[in-house]
């Protein structure tokens, strides 16, 4: 019934999809095997894309040639770039997603895609021959072969559902577990644990009164994830903002001997970045209230997602409470929230190109990996996807730079380190995030997306471009200056000191009143110059201008650190040979098997002195 | 863990054993010879009458003799460290000999012959570092102490090789990582109400910090000069004397310190050590050409260098007028350079003319009959004020340190520079991380390859 296939996808979330989009663009024939074609790339949770770090994931993924970006833009209703008082490596690009709209655009997607083929099943386990997968097996009873399988089982191995006292086995709200895949893998040799994450309640929106709430709007110039001309919608919602208070908290309290995290049911660790209100209030019993944010869930629906409200109290608990808030007194509940336990695989049993130690060929990506969020999940089945095509074309693998890229970071994070709790993204995981920008993940990404042969040479050029021009309007501001008369009037305006003698445009431009949309007025020339160039390009220049002295300084630090990385290290390296090593080292390091010497020193248990101990050997 | 150590046979690293003389070359009374590696037992109890040594205790002394085809090289005293207890963590073998330099060469070429191999420099330290014996500052330290010749500059690689130094700074370090975390935290949370860091509380945290780098950075040029000695410039008019006294001085340290290389009379720089402090003299040869004029000192090179001497001895001929004495001891004090004004030539004094002089501040010498060049010496040490320097003070010698410090201390700066005149506090935490990286790079907490090439370019590991 099925031919043999380059590579099987397991699952069909954020990770899957792009997976199998990356995989299928490279060549490779897919078979994307989901539980249920109607939920394909569900956002199981919020219903947005983005956020500090994670918007940046988004534009990397977008700059490479996956698709998480483009399908954010066709379906966002809201678009803000957070943290735009901070400085460029800090602005991170959020969006509010029609959530049904944002699952139809990836189905169509993935369907336009010859190379990418479906089947509705469930897969029980992986078939294996010698140390290397050739397929998988489903629940009803079907061999399919393949070179290459990717794993994306996101929340549904084993997936324990609870709200208060109650639990039932699900891989999401009405959606049924998978079994048979953890413990096959672990009778392989694999270890698995447990984690747990949460999703708060949605409510009915007509139920709600807004005029009791902060609004909070879009961006009015609207910014985009995609580098590409997706059309944006010109319209935007409106979010909204309100509190908890004390009395809110009481009657949360009321459920505690209920909740399944105080009662000890829960056996997985959560995030603590993500933390259920109840956990909020446990843990920081001073604060009087905690911030909720009122999301819509698409255009047109009414329903509603209580952000910052996640919670696995019992219903009516939930119910109660959310009663309480302001706005929210005649609230009608759609769905209740509910915390949901899984199984993962700590990732240190990965390479840095998520293909699994013991088995070749075989790839994991996502909350399967022990991350947590859309974009971590994507990046993760994104990066799969080119490695498996490119392991069973015998092509060169994909490893990423932690100085490259957020995606590098992330990856090496987990592989080198592992996780006890689900990872998200920070900006202060990345060492050099002043590099990894939003603004210029076309400029870092784009020429290896590229290489791969998923960046057009088109686009590649628009890249090039972009650098050049911004360039030419950096060397413009360097050579052209303004005159007191015709810029002081704007210089006062925007409360900055007038000059007395003529000043070079680059020299006004790093005040940080000024801008270039500021001062484009006061110079016919400028303004000339501007007109020919797109926002993007502008804005390059402008952070350039700016900021330059601060990107040379981060990257003299990472020139230092590259050299650490440099130092390749025989992936088979024998540490029991270096009796001079600690012995956690020798041991953590036998487990992990760094690439480089820069990896190594990454790893926990690893010491300084016992990296020395290494650089000595390896180096002479 | 210990018991896999340096001595397990299957040791990439290190698998034979080495030989050197541990204590200085040349007539002394006893010797030291060390032996380290997993057959250093062995190749002992090879050449050893008197017990078997392979059934002592660690930490033993031993008393026999060593012996080569049944002559009797010497009795020695052979102690005994049995890994991972010694300083290489590996099997050490200490004989202590009779310090004459041909029975030392003997023993060791004897050894040599039983299969050890004669150590590189500083080949035991690397061993020490190797096998987890001491940390990287450790070591660095170490390879200062292997460069070092005077007692001074040797107290103070030991103190560093204790880890006073790194100890201090880590903890300042650590501190700062608590603040950038909570920047951190600013950061990555703006969207939820966090609490914010405390500006003024990461201000007083910098300026402790920064006091504590102001101390080091300071003691970095007392340090230097304890390395590599302290610039004294001799001046004076031609045949004053300056070369009779530098011989003298010379002459007298030699035979203290015949071991110190490179002295050569020839030179215009010479090296030696007063009470355990290493001066370099330098003649002034400017003087010597410009002739008899007092201004003839502005010559720029001469000026060069006595600008960068610590003391100026300034020889006077005590024949020469009350005037031009004067005149010479008004340009000495413009220069602002400690100096000694010093009479040569004290056997020509009159009693009528030592009344005249009375009115300057003068010592008095005669090069050419060595006398009060005791007295002289302790004037020099008193001018340079090193005495006052404890070595047990934490000094920082090493210019990789230095400038890590001054990087510290820059970063640190632009921090506060950063609260003062508000920037965001992403590049905040780049200078902060910046300084963490530096501190870092002193403590051992960062390993960069620099570093290492730095410490073990002294130990002349082969690549």
């Amino acid at each position: 019934m099925f031919k043999k296939y380059d590579i099987i996808v397991v699952g069909a979330g954020h990770a899957g999809c792009e997976a199998a989009m990356a995989a299928a663009n490279l060549g490779s024939s897919v078979l994307l095997i989901t539980m249920n074609m109607n939920t394909i790339a569900q956002m199981s949770c919020n219903p947005a894309m983005g956020g500090v770090a994670k918007g940046q994931i988004v534009r990397e993924i977008d700059a490479m040639g996956g698709f998480s970006g483009i399908i954010t833009d066709k379906t966002s209703i809201q678009f803000r770039m957070l943290n735009r008082s901070k400085g460029p490596a800090m602005w991170s690009p959020r969006a509010q997603s029609d959530r049904m709209r944002f699952a139809e655009e990836w189905r169509l997607t993935l369907e336009s895609n010859l190379n990418v083929d479906f089947w509705q099943d469930t897969v029980s386990s992986i078939l294996v021959k010698g140390d290397k997968v050739s397929g998988v097996k489903t629940s009803l009873g079907i061999e399919i072969e393949s070179d290459a399988v990717i794993l994306t089982n996101g929340t549904f191995l084993n997936g324990l559902i609870h709200i208060g006292e109650k639990r039932f086995g699900g891989g999401r709200a009405a959606e049924r577990a998978a079994t048979g895949i953890t413990e096959q893998l672990m009778s392989l040799g694999f270890e698995s644990g447990r984690m747990k994450t949460g999703t708060p309640p949605r409510v009915d929106g007509r139920s709600l009164d807004y005029s009791k709430m902060e609004e909070q709007w879009g961006d009015e110039e609207r910014g985009r994830f995609s580098f590409t001309d997706v059309e944006l919608s010109k319209e935007q919602r409106c979010c909204w903002i309100t509190y908890t208070n004390s009395t809110v908290h009481e009657t949360l309290k009321e459920g505690f001997e209920k909740s399944p995290m105080f009662t000890g049911r829960i056996k997985g660790l959560g995030p603590r970045y993500c933390p259920s209100i109840e956990d909020k209030i446990n843990r920081f019993a001073e604060r009087e209230r905690h911030q909720i944010f009122v999301e819509p869930e698409g255009w047109n629906t009414v329903e509603i997602y209580v952000n910052g409200f996640s919670t696995s109290l019992p219903e009516d608990v939930q119910y109660k409470a959310l009663t309480l808030i302001p706005g929210f007194e005649k609230a009608r509940m759609f769905r209740p929230g509910y915390a949901i336990e899984y199984d993962y695989f700590p990732p240190t049993q990965l390479s840095l190109t998520l293909e699994t130690k013991l088995i070749n060929n075989l790839f994991f990506a996502g909350q399967i990996n022990g991350t947590t969020g859309y974009e971590e999940a994507a990046s993760q089945g994104f990066i799969a996807g080119i490695n498996a095509h490119q392991k069973i074309k015998d092509n060169h693998e994909l490893i990423m730079k932690r100085s490259e890229s957020y995606i590098g970071v992330l990856i090496d994070d987990l592989v080198t380190k592992g996780t006890e709790e689900p990872y998200r993204m920070f900006t202060s995981r990345a060492e050099h995030r002043l590099l990894l920008r939003q603004d210029n993940a076309d400029i870092r990404l784009s020429p290896i997306g590229h290489n791969l042969g998923l960046i057009s040479d088109e686009r590649l050029q628009k890249v090039k471009d972009k650098v050049v021009n911004a360039e030419e309007i950096v060397d413009f501001t360097k050579r052209h200056s303004l005159e007191p008369s015709s810029v002081n009037g704007i210089l006062e305006e925007v409360g900055t000191s007038a000059i007395s003698q003529n000043a070079k445009l680059f020299q006004l431009l790093s005040r940080p009143q000024l801008s270039f949309k500021t001062l484009r007025s006061a110079s016919p020339s400028l303004d000339e110059l501007l007109g020919k160039y797109n926002k993007e390009t502008i804005e390059e220049a402008e952070i350039k201008i700016k900021y330059e002295s601060y990107f040379e300084k981060e990257l003299e630090i990472v020139n230092k650190m590259q050299r650490m990385e440099d130092h390749q290290i025989n992936p088979e390296f024998d540490y029991h040979t270096l009796g001079s090593l600690s012995k956690e080292a020798r041991e953590k390091l036998m487990k992990i098997k760094p690439r480089t010497l820069g990896q190594a020193s990454r790893i926990s248990g690893v010491s300084p002195s016992d990296i020395s101990v290494l650089m000595v050997h390896i180096t002479r | 863990m210990s018991q896999t150590h340096a001595s397990s046979p299957n040791s990439v690293v290190i698998s034979d054993t080495i030989v050197a003389l541990a204590t200085a070359s040349g007539v002394g009374a006893i010797a030291v010879i060390r032996l380290s590696g997993p057959q250093s037992v062995g190749i002992i109890n090879s050449v050893f009458k008197g017990k078997d040594l392979s059934k002592q205790a660690s930490h033993t002394i031993h008393f026999g003799t060593i012996q080569e085809d049944g002559t009797i090289l010497d009795e020695v005293l052979v102690s005994l460290f049995i890994a991972p207890k010694s300083y290489t963590k590996e099997d050490v073998v200490e004989i202590s000999t009779h310090g004459s330099p041909f029975i030392v060469e003997s023993i060791i070429k004897l050894l040599i012959k039983k299969g050890a191999r004669a150590a590189k420099p500083g080949e035991f330290t690397l061993r020490a570092f190797l096998n987890g014996g001491m940390d990287l500052s450790q070591a660095e330290a170490v390879a200062d102490l292997i460069s070092s010749n005077s007692q001074a500059s040797h107290q103070m690689a030991m103190q560093q090789m204790r880890g006073g130094f790194s100890t201090q700074l880590q903890h300042l370090r650590e501190q700062l990582i608590h603040f950038a975390s909570m920047i951190e935290l600013e950061l990555d949370f703006s969207e939820e109400d966090v609490e914010f860091a405390d500006r003024d509380d990461l201000k007083g945290l910098i300026y402790q910090i920064n006091n504590v780098l102001h101390k080091l950075i300071r003691s970095f040029e007392q340090g230097n000069v304890m390395k590599n000695g302290v610039p004294v410039v001799i001046a004076g008019k031609p045949n004053v004397g300056k070369s009779t006294l530098l011989n003298v001085l010379l002459n007298e340290e030699r035979a203290i310190v015949s071991e110190i290389a490179g002295t050569t009379r020839d030179t215009i720089e010479d090296e030696m050590i007063i009470h355990g402090v290493n001066f370099r003299f330098i003649d002034t040869a400017g003087i010597r050409e410009t002739a008899d004029k007092i201004e003839a000192i502005g010559v720029e090179r001469t000026h060069e260098k006595i600008g960068r001497a610590k003391l100026v001895i300034y020889l006077i001929d005590p024949l020469e007028t009350m005037n031009e004495i004067s005149e010479q001891l008004n340009y000495l004090r413009g220069l602002n350079i400690p100096f000694l004004a010093v009479v040569n030539k004290s056997d020509l004094l009159t009693e009528e003319l030592s009344g005249k002089l009375k009115q300057f501040d003068l010592a008095y010498i005669s090069a050419k009959n060595a006398e009060g060049i005791d007295e002289l010496k302790e004037a020099i040490l008193e001018k340079v004020n090193l005495h006052k320097i404890s070595t047990d003070d934490v000094l920082v010698s090493n210019i990789r340190h230095l400038e890590a410090l001054q990087k510290t201390e820059g970063a640190l700066n632009r921090v506060l520079e950063g609260i003062e005149n508000p920037i965001t506090s992403d590049f905040l935490a780049l200078d902060i991380k910046q300084a963490l990286y530096y501190l870092g790079e002193i403590t051992g907490a960062v390993t960069t390859d620099d570093l290492l090439e730095n410490i073990f370019s002294k130990f002349c590991i082969g690549k």
